[in-house]
């Protein structure tokens, strides 16, 4: 089904969902900023939240500040004009040192045999990109990155784990993550980062936001053990969480 | 917590879920973390009311029951939402309207009679830890609540609130704001831009035949069992997901997200279900039979604006 984008659709009373692009592209990232952006400013305080994602920027509004038929004159009026943020304003850099091993990344293997690489290569693959963070979601600080090397594109699991440990860096299709918290998941486990990705001491709580630059840095047990990682399982899942990371 | 708080209430025995709710979290959804508060915002907000506390004001939320409280101090109350065979000193305590209660008087919660869930604010309003500007309590993140680490209430705890500084405007909810939680409830939808994905046999289907209540219920979600609804999207780019979101995954049967869903996802959606049906529907029981009906969004903008209305 093909639409003519941008347009906007209804997302409950309280919500317009505005669907800029159709397939996932590391450009989406600086219309989707500069949206956000401009969202704030002409909102103000009727502005509940916002939620960035891949394609799409979902905007909550207040319905008693604002009824939907203002939001939307507002939002179409932002769309007329709207240019992209510059690229090169395009977020932090963050370096996440990487412990790649089978015994932190349980799918290494999978992986390798799915691509038809050897281990040292999907590594290789893995690391030697620069990832752009497309939105965060599933749970705290759980960051949505891509694009990964076409050679690494896996399916999920057929039956998602239970229980990944924290730390753990995943890929799934075109995309690659890492678990702040222990919880069920489904992605293919390559390795383990120390990096905390969600602390409440932090100001602003998730070391990744949208449009942040990654790059996974690989390290050795020692390395990761002295940077404070756990090669333990972690403390474990205590709930039946979402499985649809 | 600040140093002007006091002790309201003793916990003696933990329910298996009672937890401490503002109105949410907002402005965060950007870090992945979800919404929180009251899974029915219509009875969390009448607590509040007949407690004589503004909107927002943080109250427990007791779901299904078991939890027993001794209070601490002479306290003025209201309970309401669900009948969870609710006593006060061991007779039926009555529910929306506001309640002078004793020191060492016990409120002991049952099994649910009617609904799922009750509401118990204090005059004044309990406080906890804020998290990201709220203490609305979240297990699964580890946010919020009494101690800031996401727990729900557990025996020996003693729940903290502000001193009360007004006396309630209202001391009785009209009758016509006292739903009786069993009937068979019609669900408002306001359809969105997936709709036209589904056959027209099955949009037929959605808003014509009843909906039965799974298990699978809690606060992030409710599964609803009935005909296999077709889509021709099976899965789409993850995106935002706002609050009563009726998501339709391959297996056909809808699920409609609550307050602690996860923030995005990639499931076509029906539409959403209006705040006050989402608030319904988490009063829901296993089991229990709802019909979605289809509405517009200026027909649920007056519902909201009227119900928001008396909370000023």
């Amino acid at each position: 089904m093909k639409s003519r984008l941008p347009c906007l659709e209804r997302a409950g009373l309280d919500g317009w969902m505005v669907r800029l692009f159709d397939s996932i592209e590391v450009d989406n990232l600086l219309w989707l900023t500069a949206l956000a952006k401009e969202c704030e400013a002409a909102f103000d305080d009727a502005l509940v939240d916002l939620v960035p994602s891949y394609t799409t920027l979902l905007v909550v509004f207040d319905p008693l500040r604002l009824t939907p038929c203002e939001a939307r004159q507002k939002l179409t009026g932002l769309l007329a004009i709207l240019k992209p943020a510059e690229a090169d304003t395009g977020g932090k850099l963050h370096e996440l040192p990487t412990w790649y091993d089978p015994e932190a990344g349980p799918d290494l293997q999978r992986v390798a045999d799915l691509s038809g690489l050897s281990v040292a290569s999907v590594i290789d693959a893995h690391s030697s990109r620069e990832y752009r963070v497309f939105a965060l979601g599933f749970a705290p600080g759980f960051a949505f990155m891509g694009l990964l090397d076409a050679s690494l594109n896996c399916p999920r699991l057929d039956t998602p784990r239970k229980k990944v440990p924290a730390g753990s860096v995943a890929i799934a299709g075109q995309q690659t993550a890492a678990y702040p918290v222990v919880t069920p998941g489904g992605w293919n486990l390559i390795g383990r980062t120390p990096a905390r990705l969600f602390d409440r001491n932090r100001d602003g709580f998730s070391l990744l936001r949208v449009g942040d630059r990654v790059r996974f840095v690989p390290v050795d047990q020692e390395e990761f053990e002295s940077l404070g990682g756990d090669t333990a399982d972690n403390t474990p899942a205590t709930y039946g969480g979402p499985d649809d990371e | 917590m600040n140093e002007n708080s006091l002790t309201g209430f003793r916990v003696t025995r933990a329910g298996p879920l009672a937890l401490l709710q503002d109105a949410g979290r907002f402005g965060v959804r950007q870090l992945g973390v979800t919404q929180g508060g009251p899974a029915d915002l219509h009875a969390w907000a009448w607590a509040n009311r007949l407690a004589g506390n503004p909107w927002g004001t943080a109250a427990l939320e007791i779901t299904f029951g078991g939890l027993e409280l001794v209070a601490e101090r002479d306290l003025t109350i209201a309970l309401t939402g669900a009948n969870l065979g609710i006593s006060h000193n061991q007779q039926p305590a009555p529910r929306w309207r506001t309640l002078a209660i004793n020191a060492g008087d016990t409120l002991r919660f049952g099994t649910p009679e009617n609904g799922l869930r009750a509401y118990l604010a204090v005059a004044g309003g309990f406080c906890g830890e804020p998290v990201l500007s709220s203490v609305a309590c979240v297990p699964r993140e580890q946010l919020g609540g009494f101690d800031g680490q996401g727990n729900s209430l557990r025996e020996g705890d003693r729940l903290t609130m502000n001193q009360a500084s007004a006396t309630p405007t209202d001391q009785v909810a009209p009758e016509s704001e006292q739903p009786d939680y069993r009937q068979t409830n019609t669900l408002d939808l306001i359809p969105g831009a997936q709709v036209a994905a589904f056959s027209g046999r099955s949009l037929f289907d959605a808003f014509n035949t009843g909906w039965q209540v799974d298990q699978r219920a809690d606060r992030m979600g409710v599964r609803l069992t009935g005909p296999r609804l077709q889509c021709s999207i099976s899965s789409m780019v993850s995106e935002g997901i706002s609050l009563g979101a009726v998501q339709v995954p391959p297996d056909g049967q809808p699920i409609a997200l609550l307050n602690d869903r996860q923030t995005i996802g990639g499931y076509p959606r029906l539409g959403n279900l209006t705040p006050l049906a989402a608030s319904r529907l988490a009063q829901c029981l296993p089991g229990q039979r709802v019909r979605l009906r289809a509405v517009g969004s200026d027909y649920a903008l007056r519902q909201q604006r009227r119900f928001m209305q008396v909370f000023g």
